[in-house]
């Protein structure tokens, strides 16, 4: 590998603060994201780019943004909301920010999907990374152990804790999450925050190409949920999602929040942009160099 | 042992779960439409806040029911087999066993005796499955008390389990004292002329053919396999080795079910011949419970032919074995 190359894939030490910020703070917090992103990738040669980049800047706001209550360096406390990735293939963007919260060392992030890692391919709480709830990528199921969890905060222990999921689009051709949907509004969920990623790309092509299951708003608010449609890469209608979803749970309105996310596959990295090509492959050196080119000339 | 009266296993199955409820509040039971069949009903009552309906979503509850558990809680999930060990087979297999979660799975109308609800409810196939995967404990009680037992004692322990139960009346023959241990196999009756190794209804089975082998100066050895996994190793292996042959009887595919535990064990630690009495390789179907048991070979008659078979191949050395304790 050539010097310079070896260089822009190092990992640094910086990481950030989880505080509510003015919007215009997010972009080089989710760029920082990005850029750890394509460093983990590049080095572990395999893995999924598009969903990942694509959604960083959702994942900025929600575990740095003071949206999700969590101790980075205590991540079994007890009084912490928890976050479900549904999408199990998109972790790369969960371990890298939790990476930027100071959860566990960044250098880690070049461990991924190696022998023995923390960093499984797909998440495995069998690996004890801080800040993985449970083992997920078999898609639709995450989705139903958030709503375990959701009711096991408000109808048994009856606390405030959050509980926020994130799904892709495509996974929403699994039947099973829809008969998870129909259990967070029948239990009055407000404590259940479902993000779901749309890029409307899946590893065949377009949604609506290999399996149609628009329209999505609106199936959401059939099966119970209060439902917010926001542009994935614009912080301030993030935060709005957010903000929806924090003042249902506190006014007790007792329906749980869906934030339907606009975004686009691989963005930030203009190669990659809405391409569902990208979706589950990793850049090659060369790639990776430009990305973080590319990414390095953002804020 | 002593025939005690006839109650189905799911009754046991019923009553440990408030015991249990009674025991530990953070026990909570999730229902799947069908609550009264797989008697969750009565905790139901007795601990409303602690119940919650899921509905007709097998994959959604058994999910769910891995989120309760971790959040600390011991959720029970109860339907019939067909539904809650196969139709949810990943969400057993990823959400509560590779995430050893302490979920616990009630699972009833298992085997050919549910009666005339036929094939499609008849689950025949389900221990083939739980006992490949890591983490899982598989309880197959052979009565009322026993399942009652093992209810507690799955409720009790930390990890993924799954308990097999029936629909319909099947002997009594355990008592409150009788001895029960998670992964242990108990030997019922002493004999060392053949081990007939069977699990839930089809125990009493092996016990009447015993007493027949007996009246023909047979003595057979009856081993109750109430888990099927974690194996005993130690009394399945024991059996081979100071009995020569095995019958293995259970209500359940002749395949990779009780029989290819046994099978599995034996070939490594004591091979032995061993003759399967179980379903062969088909669906079930509609008709009378007493009637079905006969029809799909499923009786005393069968394990007592078997054992016979058995042991004749043992004393031919048609298995190229030589048996290791000389009668």
């Amino acid at each position: 590998m050539d010097v310079s190359v070896k260089k822009s894939i190092e990992f640094n030490t910086t990481t950030f603060e989880n505080v509510r910020r003015e919007s215009s703070e997010y972009l080089p917090i989710a760029n920082e994201i990005r850029r750890d992103i394509i460093r983990a990738l590049v080095r572990a040669g395999s893995g999924h780019s598009g969903g990942p980049l694509g959604s960083s800047d959702i994942f900025a706001v929600l575990y740095l943004g003071g949206v999700m209550r969590y101790h980075p360096h205590d991540y079994l406390w007890a009084g912490r909301d928890r976050f479900v990735l549904s999408a199990g293939h998109m972790c790369p963007v969960q371990y890298s920010t939790m990476a930027n919260a100071g959860m566990f060392p960044k250098e880690e992030l070049g461990t991924l999907r190696k022998f023995g890692t923390r960093l499984q391919g797909h998440p495995g709480r069998d690996m004890h990374l801080p800040g993985i709830e449970t083992s997920s990528g078999s898609l639709g199921q995450g989705i139903s152990i958030a709503v375990g969890m959701a009711m096991a905060d408000k109808l048994l222990d009856k606390n405030d804790h959050r509980v926020f999921t994130l799904t892709g689009d495509g996974e929403l051709q699994e039947g099973s999450v829809w008969e998870a949907a129909m259990s967070a509004s029948n239990f009055n969920l407000d404590n259940f925050c479902w993000i779901i990623d749309n890029n409307d790309c899946q590893i065949d092509g377009r949604i609506r190409d290999v399996m149609n299951v628009y329209p999505i708003a609106e199936k959401c608010a059939a099966f119970g949920f209060d439902v917010i449609e926001v542009d994935g890469h614009d912080f301030a209608d993030i935060q709005r999602g957010f903000d929806h979803f924090i003042k249902n749970q506190e006014s007790n309105s007792g329906k749980p929040t869906a934030i339907v996310a606009k975004t686009f596959m691989g963005h930030g990295v203009s190669f990659m942009n809405d391409m569902f090509e990208w979706h589950g492959k990793p850049p090659t050196e060369a790639q990776a160099v430009a990305a973080l080119e590319e990414l390095s000339l953002m804020p | 042992m002593e025939l005690l009266g006839q109650k189905p296993t799911r009754f046991g199955f019923g009553d440990g779960l408030v015991a249990l409820g009674e025991k530990h509040s953070n026990v909570v039971v999730l229902g799947g439409d069908i609550t009264g069949s797989v008697m969750t009903q009565q905790f139901k009552e007795k601990f409303p806040d602690r119940f919650f309906s899921i509905g007709i979503a097998e994959q959604n509850a058994t999910t769910i029911a891995a989120g309760l558990a971790l959040s600390g809680k011991i959720p029970f999930f109860a339907s019939y087999g067909a539904f809650c060990a196969l139709r949810n087979a990943d969400q057993l297999r990823i959400s509560v066993c590779y995430n050893e979660t302490n979920v616990k799975i009630g699972g009833g109308h298992s085997g050919i005796s549910v009666g005339p609800d036929g094939a499609t409810h008849q689950v025949l196939e389900e221990v083939a499955f739980l006992r490949t995967l890591p983490h899982m404990t598989l309880f197959t009680p052979c009565d009322y008390e026993e399942a009652r037992k093992a209810t507690i004692a799955m409720g009790e322990m930390v990890g993924p389990a799954y308990i097999r139960f029936g629909r319909s009346p099947v002997p009594m023959f355990t008592t409150p004292d009788t001895p029960f241990e998670i992964g242990k196999a108990s030997v019922l009756r002493e004999g060392t002329d053949v081990a007939l190794i069977a699990s839930g209804a089809l125990v009493w089975e092996a016990l009447v053919a015993a007493d027949t082998l007996a009246k023909e100066g047979i003595q057979a050895r009856v081993v109750n396999v109430s888990t099927i996994k974690p194996l005993d190793v130690a009394t399945i292996t024991a059996a081979a080795r100071e009995c020569g042959c095995i019958v293995t009887a259970e209500e359940h595919q002749v395949h990779a079910g009780l029989g290819g535990a046994v099978a599995e064990c034996t070939a490594k630690n004591a091979p032995v011949p061993i003759e399967f009495v179980g379903v062969m390789d088909t669906f079930g179907g509609s008709g009378d419970p007493a009637e079905l048991i006969v029809a799909f070979g499923l009786t005393h008659k069968e394990i007592t032919t078997a054992a016979k078979l058995s042991m004749e191949r043992r004393d031919k050395g048609s298995s190229g074995v030589r048996r290791v304790a000389e009668r």
